[in-house]
């Protein structure tokens, strides 16, 4: 392969902001549409997925957090969420997710984008409408032609207030 | 509706049975605010390791009226209504701080950290009546306020039980939750988790003793957790978690046999022998919990640090409004918002030496750090995966631990005086929810 077809190569593979949006709206689809099977698919197999309980928390292990999973854990959140017995999804909540402001905020040695990202959601079960917004940041790197997340943080505007159960994803 | 006379009160609890009426009138609630949050019972407001400095302060409730527990100058713990004399506006809005003095946001009056009245802008102002050095004119003191081990408590009543009497047998959990601190010494350390839901209080603190629901309730994450391979990464937290969800899943057999419920005079209660730290932490193979129990023995003998750690009490229920489970060091404080609403906050505990240890390893390595986030705060996940994987309750139903509603019902009927008789053990009441 020729120097210039491997940087061509190695461009193709380098996510773009347009790349990096159609990734979310993608996610944001399989969630709203409970595909949570896929959506378990996006993450890496060292991923992590967090939403602090605190306003600009430093970090999820000295300080308690809303949902602070490894890959063990997702997996389990996500398996949980088929069950027949989940009572709390008994009917099953609806989502409606808006997303938006996307930007990229730091390349990373690894070929990999750290993600900034605005969202609103709407989750609607039992003739209760609940409104979340907050900031996300996905750490989205490429592998083996396609992007993953190795990490996902959701900054909830109201994070540290007294919330009803979650059991739909962020 | 008018207040309940003794005698109609009386037939809501009957051998067996409590009537619905005790989780759903919202006049039953006014009572339960009047007689007991603000009558004889000791209420949980905080630890004393949330006001260190003269002038910490953490503004809390106590039943519905806002508090603040508040550090003094001369070192102790005040608990003040937080209103102020003049027109009862809030005075301190922000949940927690240190401050010299009270200012109120509407006129300016400012209040000496225990209360009392030290500054009234254009006090001329005011009748010749007005005297801003009468005690009465302040940011009042709730009448009795007392801690046992630096656990801070309040009752709104002038006399009655102390502290200690109150509490009764349940002190030796307190000592649990102590004594597995190789300094014997706790503080609240990492965040509070806060969580509400659509149900009575009393559903929410009689659940924390029933060890009928987990197998049943808890089914989609027992089956999801022991579906779950070892195999995929986790950096410990995960580990815990599931664990735990796994543990929910013991026979009906293990629950009836070896766990138990222990109900005490005044409304407490504990869960006993859960599971024990080698099921929770993998204790065994985990080298920073091998190093906790080290430090233990080294500080108190091979002995004591033996006997402390035998101490398996799962969820010890301190009525009205505090449970806590001392292998985790976690508490959980229960605040009744309405008759149908509750939030609960949660907390988590660490020792003096735990904190060194986690401020003096930034750099430590993944594995390392995570072992030492566990040790750190082991009950960080628990809290985590419990309450956000729970599911919303459901409304009384089935059989369950009515220890909590039997309490209430028997300070109500005292009419809210300090006239409360030792309960007799009642472990499994079935609620009837379609009796009137």
């Amino acid at each position: 392969m020729t120097a210039n077809a491997r940087l061509r190569e190695a461009a193709a593979d380098t996510p773009d902001v347009q790349r990096c949006e159609d990734f979310l709206v993608h996610e944001a689809a399989l969630l709203d549409e409970g595909r949570f099977d896929e959506w378990l698919a996006l993450f890496t197999d060292d991923a992590f997925y967090w939403v602090p309980s605190e306003p600009n928390q430093a970090s999820p292990h000295d300080t308690v957090s809303l949902i602070y999973d490894d890959r063990r854990l997702l997996e389990t959140r996500v398996r949980r969420l088929a069950s027949p017995r989940i009572y709390s999804q008994e009917p099953p909540s609806r989502t409606s997710r808006m997303i938006g402001n996307m930007r990229i905020v730091e390349a990373q040695p690894d070929g990999g984008r750290l993600v900034r990202s605005k969202f609103v959601l709407v989750e609607y079960r039992r003739e209760q409408q609940r409104l979340f917004a907050g900031t996300c940041f996905h750490k989205l790197v490429p592998l083996a032609g396609a992007l993953r997340i190795k990490m996902k943080r959701v900054n909830l505007v109201n994070c540290d207030a007294p919330l009803d159960g979650l059991v739909v994803p962020f | 509706m008018q207040p309940q006379s003794a005698d109609e009160l009386a037939k809501l609890v009957q051998p067996g049975r409590v009537h619905r009426r005790l989780y759903t009138d919202p006049a039953i609630f006014d009572l339960e605010m009047e007689r007991i949050f603000g009558g004889p019972a000791w209420v949980y407001l905080g630890h004393e390791s949330q006001i260190k400095q003269a002038g910490d302060y953490f503004a809390t409730r106590l039943g519905r009226k806002p508090v603040v527990m508040v550090r003094d100058v001369d070192g102790a713990v005040r608990v003040i209504h937080n209103q102020c004399a003049h027109r009862g506006a809030l005075v301190v809005a922000t949940e927690k701080g240190n401050t010299p003095e009270f200012i109120c946001c509407y006129h300016g009056w400012t209040y000496h950290l225990n209360g009392r009245l030290k500054a009234v802008p254009l006090n001329h102002g005011y009748p010749s009546e007005f005297d801003p050095d009468d005690p009465k004119v302040g940011m009042l003191q709730v009448p009795r306020v007392a801690s046992y081990r630096g656990f801070v408590f309040a009752s709104e009543a002038k006399s009655g039980p102390s502290l200690e009497e109150w509490l009764g047998h349940m002190t030796t959990s307190f000592d649990d939750l102590i004594d597995r601190a190789p300094e014997g010494e706790i503080e609240v350390a990492g965040g509070v988790f806060k969580h509400a839901f659509d149900a009575n209080w009393k559903v929410y603190f009689e659940n924390l003793c029933d060890a009928a629901h987990p197998l049943f309730v808890h089914r989609s994450s027992i089956d999801a957790a022991q579906q779950q391979s070892d195999e995929v990464y986790s950096d410990g937290s995960g580990e815990i978690a599931i664990r735990q969800m796994r543990q929910n899943g013991a026979p009906y057999s293990f629950w009836e046999t070896q766990v138990g419920i222990w109900t005490y005079p005044n409304g407490h209660s504990y869960l006993g022998d859960y599971h024990d730290d080698a099921k929770l932490v993998a204790a065994m193979q985990d080298p920073v919990f091998r190093d906790y129990i080290a430090a233990l023995e080294k500080k108190k003998g091979r002995e004591e640090a033996r006997r402390i750690l035998e101490v398996r009490r799962w969820n010890s229920n301190v009525y009205p409004n505090v449970s806590f489970m001392s292998q985790f060091q976690q508490l959980r404080v229960v605040y009744p918002i309405t008759v149908n609403r509750t939030v609960v906050h949660t907390y988590n505990f660490g020792s003096r030496a735990r904190r060194s240890r986690c401020s003096a390893t930034p750099s430590a390595s993944p594995t390392r750090s995570t072992a030492l986030a566990r040790w750190c705060s082991p009950t960080i996940w628990k809290s985590t995966i419990v309450l956000t994987w729970g599911c919303r309750a459901r409304g009384p139903s089935g059989c369950r631990s009515a220890a909590a509603t039997a309490a209430t019902s028997r300070i109500l009927r005292a009419g809210g005086a300090a006239r409360i008789r030792p309960a007799k053990s009642i472990s499994a009441t079935c609620t009837t929810p379609g009796s009137s």
